[in-house]
């Protein structure tokens, strides 16, 4: 933990780590809003299956989705132990479901490592690189990908 | 502040001057022959040409330079405004808007037109001078070089004149003549000049000048042209009344001159002491001297065009002495004085600061409740005083979007003008209650279909005069443009006194367009409102008004996109009247909570016709997996709300739900299944494409008291939907009509 503490160089990143299932992800800290307790969504009809609905963050309306449900992995089930990290992907704000925020990292470039080449792994598809950290693994993941602008605009 | 601040400043001032401009022209359309609504008008455009020459637009100058001399005649009396005149004017003010806006957002006018109008504007303003143009030309110039005499020998001091003394101590042969003269206007219009009248005057003999300024009136009335003073004037002469006639020989058709000889004891005890009377109190202010008539070409226009502009200033320095004069003018200049200019964005933050305010005071309430035992604590009466507050609030924050619409219904009159130029029928737009207030965003969105509709009962509506005549109506064609506030809505209805709908022709033209079956029977209200199917055009050629393929479906649509309805009601031979009811704002809903397959949502309850408990009985199975349900005796399909949004797998038993009986954009009436209603309320709509996308069937989102987001039902979306499902094969409307003929 004491990578948090430490001064941000040049080329330093930033980045919060959270559990999802027995996976660690992270994502860039200066995209993440707020991160606050899991509260019962509104379903939306004709969603696809990762969104679990909406909630209301102090008056706008938040669609809420599941990390895991959105990179193939197993839906979550959600309980109040469950977090929602509020976060800003382009214009939008957009909160993702996840098991729990686990650490703050600061790291350089030096420390991704670039993705494996592994087959038809849709985690591959919006994964930044790795990071191993105290002999954990850690996928960094790129949100801008995971939410493409244009699909508002097509709707 | 930089140069486009200012210019944009200008331009906003423009939209309001043309306002003024047009209500004006209007006003003195309808036979109002107040001065003050002539000045008004000629102020509006005044103060537009004086802006736009600053910022150098010169097109715009000089064309409201020729509008401000014609109205200036009008001003003078000079041109009486009669319908004609009137027509010209209207449409020179629809070329100043075009103008305004062309140097506002680039872009050109019709030059032509304006061009046309500006040799009319000329006509009128040379052509009917009463004094007939032509043969006063030739005094144009001397009138031109007296106007800047008349300012300054105007502040001339009573002075004692003593001439010659040759009458010197010659008592005996000398009378006192006591001469009233009163110049009329015409006087300083044929370059006469009363100073100089008066010079001669003491030629005569020694004498003392009276001026009676009494008929001078407050400096906001004053007519530049008009003439306000009277002299009384002692002369002690040794020559003849004749003589002293003499002097105003040239004036006296223009002036009121009465001589009179009075015994020279008696003119000795006359107040002989010069009262005294300084012009110059007056701030140089030439409207006091009276300036010649416009027949001057240049020099004098710009001159009045200054005295008019300082005769603006000081009106507006005076306003709070003038409303004691209870002018309109002054009013007016009062009332801007109480508005300020806000940023549209700034009063919407405001409005959904306030509605999360109002969220979350409801959301305390419900925990307090929750958590308050004995229900009678301190905190629960003041969560109700906050109650109201926060409504008052809302209410209040709501009501500075609010607009009057009357700055759409004078763009309705313009293109009532247009059309009906274009079609040649002669068409008076009566508007009314256009002080009637609505949330502005309202007021943008009613323009479009308000502006179809309107060409429309100028295109279609109004008969030909030919026509019209032969039918023993007026010629002239009404349109009556009126709003008003109904039960928390605003009501716009749109009466034409035209031939009405004709039915024949409407019903034959829906079977051609094979949107009913030829044998359906339909009732007089279903065949007028055929006239919104999509796709309708009444219109035997296609007019380059109207009749472009966009009909009244797109109005109606458009209408209800705003949460409205609209109906339309035609006697035939006597005319139409479409009747448009409104929310007053889109940023609130009236809405309908009910309980769909565990989930909350809203449905707007301007889309619900009625809502009934469904009875086995009436329940009718149709085709695979359709049902109708029968009401009234008319049968009417039932549409699962949770079935359509996936919210359920199977279908529910209707029998266990309520059924809500919409109507959709189509026409048709469809039963929509709820599971049950909770209760009605007033919510405020919340976007969804802001974080998320569009969803098909939902219009928007709101948030409950409860702190949960709640869905708003699109009706027209689901009721699509369900057609979509249930009636591929054939046009909509059509087997809802052979429905309806079959019921």
């Amino acid at each position: 933990m004491s990578y948090a503490v430490k001064n941000l160089a040049q080329g330093d990143r930033e980045l919060i780590a959270f559990r999802v299932g027995d996976q660690e992800f992270c994502v860039n800290v200066m995209a993440v809003r707020e991160i606050r307790g899991w509260t019962k969504a509104t379903p939306m009809p004709h969603a696809p299956s990762y969104v679990i609905g909406v909630i209301n963050l102090r008056g706008a309306v938040l669609p809420i989705v599941d990390f895991s449900a959105r990179l193939g992995m197993r839906s979550t089930e959600p309980t109040p132990r469950h977090v929602i990290i509020v976060s800003q992907v382009g214009s939008r704000t957009v909160g993702l479901l996840v098991e729990a925020v686990s650490d703050i990292l600061t790291v350089t470039e030096d420390n991704i490592q670039p993705v494996p080449e592994v087959a038809s792994s849709l985690v591959k598809q919006y994964a930044r690189g790795i990071l191993a950290i105290d002999k954990r693994m850690i996928c960094m993941i790129e949100l801008d990908t995971l939410f493409p602008e244009n699909e508002s605009e097509a709707a | 502040m930089d140069m486009n601040e200012i210019k944009e400043i200008f331009f906003q001032e423009c939209e309001e001057q043309l306002a003024e401009l047009e209500s004006g022209l209007l006003k003195l359309n309808d036979g109002d022959r107040d001065p003050e609504t002539v000045n008004a008008v000629f102020r509006a455009v005044h103060s537009i040409k004086g802006g736009a020459g600053a910022f150098g637009l010169d097109d715009l100058v000089s064309f409201a330079h020729v509008f401000e001399t014609t109205l200036d005649c009008v001003r003078s009396n000079k041109l009486e405004p009669n319908q004609d005149v009137l027509k010209v004017m209207l449409k020179s003010a629809d070329v100043l808007a075009d103008l305004v806006t062309a140097s506002r957002d680039g872009g050109s006018v019709d030059e032509s037109r304006s061009r046309g109008l500006v040799k009319e504007l000329e006509a009128l303003a040379k052509g009917e001078m009463p004094s007939g143009g032509a043969a006063e030309a030739p005094k144009a110039a001397p009138v031109a070089a007296a106007a800047p005499a008349a300012t300054d020998d105007s502040g001339f001091q009573p002075i004692p004149f003593s001439f010659d003394d040759d009458f010197g101590g010659d008592d005996a042969a000398k009378s006192v003549f006591e001469v009233t003269f009163k110049p009329r206007r015409d006087l300083f219009a044929k370059g006469n000049e009363a100073a100089l009248l008066l010079r001669d005057l003491s030629r005569l003999g020694e004498m003392a000048i009276n001026c009676d300024t009494e008929a001078l009136p407050a400096l906001d009335k004053i007519d530049p042209e008009e003439t306000y003073f009277s002299w009384t004037i002692s002369v002690t002469t040794d020559k003849t009344e004749q003589d002293v006639r003499a002097v105003f020989e040239f004036a006296e058709w223009d002036c009121d001159l009465e001589v009179s000889e009075v015994a020279a004891e008696a003119a000795e005890e006359l107040p002989m002491v010069p009262v005294p009377f300084d012009l110059s109190a007056l701030d140089d202010e030439p409207a006091a001297a009276p300036a010649p008539t416009p027949v001057a070409e240049v020099p004098v226009d710009t001159k009045m065009a200054a005295a008019a502009a300082r005769v603006e200033k000081k009106e507006a320095a005076a306003a709070p002495a003038a409303a004691a004069a209870a002018n309109n003018a002054a009013a007016a200049a009062n009332a801007a004085g109480q508005t300020i200019r806000v940023d549209l964005d700034r009063v919407d933050r405001l409005i959904n600061l306030v509605g999360e305010l109002v969220i979350n005071q409801a959301m305390l309430s419900q925990s307090v409740v929750e958590n308050d035992t004995n229900g009678t604590s301190s905190i629960n009466m003041g969560l109700e005083e906050l109650q109201q507050l926060t409504r008052e609030i809302q209410d209040s924050v709501m009501a500075i979007r609010a607009q009057p619409v009357k700055p759409v219904f004078q763009r309705m009159s313009r293109i009532v003008r247009e059309v009906a130029d274009m079609v040649g029928k002669s068409i008076r737009l009566v508007t009314e209650g256009e002080n009637t207030e609505v949330d502005k965003t309202v007021i943008d969105k009613i323009a479009e279909p308000l502006t179809h509709m309107i060409r429309n009962a100028v295109d279609h509506g109004i008969e030909s005069p030919e026509k019209r005549e032969a039918a023993g109506k007026d010629p002239e064609g009404t349109i009556k443009l009126s709003a008003k506030h109904r039960s928390g809505r605003i009501l716009i209805e749109l009466i034409d006194d035209g031939g009405g709908i004709n039915r024949e022709r409407v019903k034959q033209k829906a079977i051609d367009n094979d949107l009913i079956s030829p044998d359906a029977n339909l009732s007089d209200e279903e065949i007028d409102n055929l006239i919104f199917a999509p796709g309708f055009s009444t219109a035997d050629k296609i007019s380059d008004i109207s009749g472009r393929g966009v009909g009244m479906d797109v109005v109606k649509r458009s209408i209800q996109a705003l949460g409205g309805r609209i109906s339309i009601s035609s006697r035939p031979g006597l005319g139409s009247t479409f009747t448009m009811s409104l929310p007053l704002t889109l940023a609130v809903l009236d809405g309908m909570v009910v309980t769909v397959a565990g989930q909350t949502l809203v449905v707007p309850l301007t889309a619900i016709v009625e809502t009934l408990q469904p009875e086995a009985s009436s329940i009718h199975s149709f085709g695979a997996n359709q049902r109708l349900i029968s009401i009234r005796n008319s049968f009417c399909p039932l549409v699962d709300v949770g079935r359509i949004l996936n919210f359920r797998s199977t279908q529910a038993n209707p029998v266990e739900g309520v059924a809500l009986l919409v109507e959709s954009e189509g026409g048709g009436q469809r039963a929509l299944m709820v599971d049950a209603i909770q209760g009605q309320r007033q919510v405020v709509i919340k976007s969804l494409e802001a974080n998320y996308t569009h969803v098909p069937g939902i219009a928007a989102a709101t948030i409950l008291g409860d702190g949960r987001v709640a869905l708003i039902l699109d009706v027209d979306a689901v009721v699509a939907a369900s057609r979509g499902q249930s009636m591929k094969q054939d046009g909509a409307l059509k087997a809802d009509m052979s429905l309806a003929a079959a019921g």
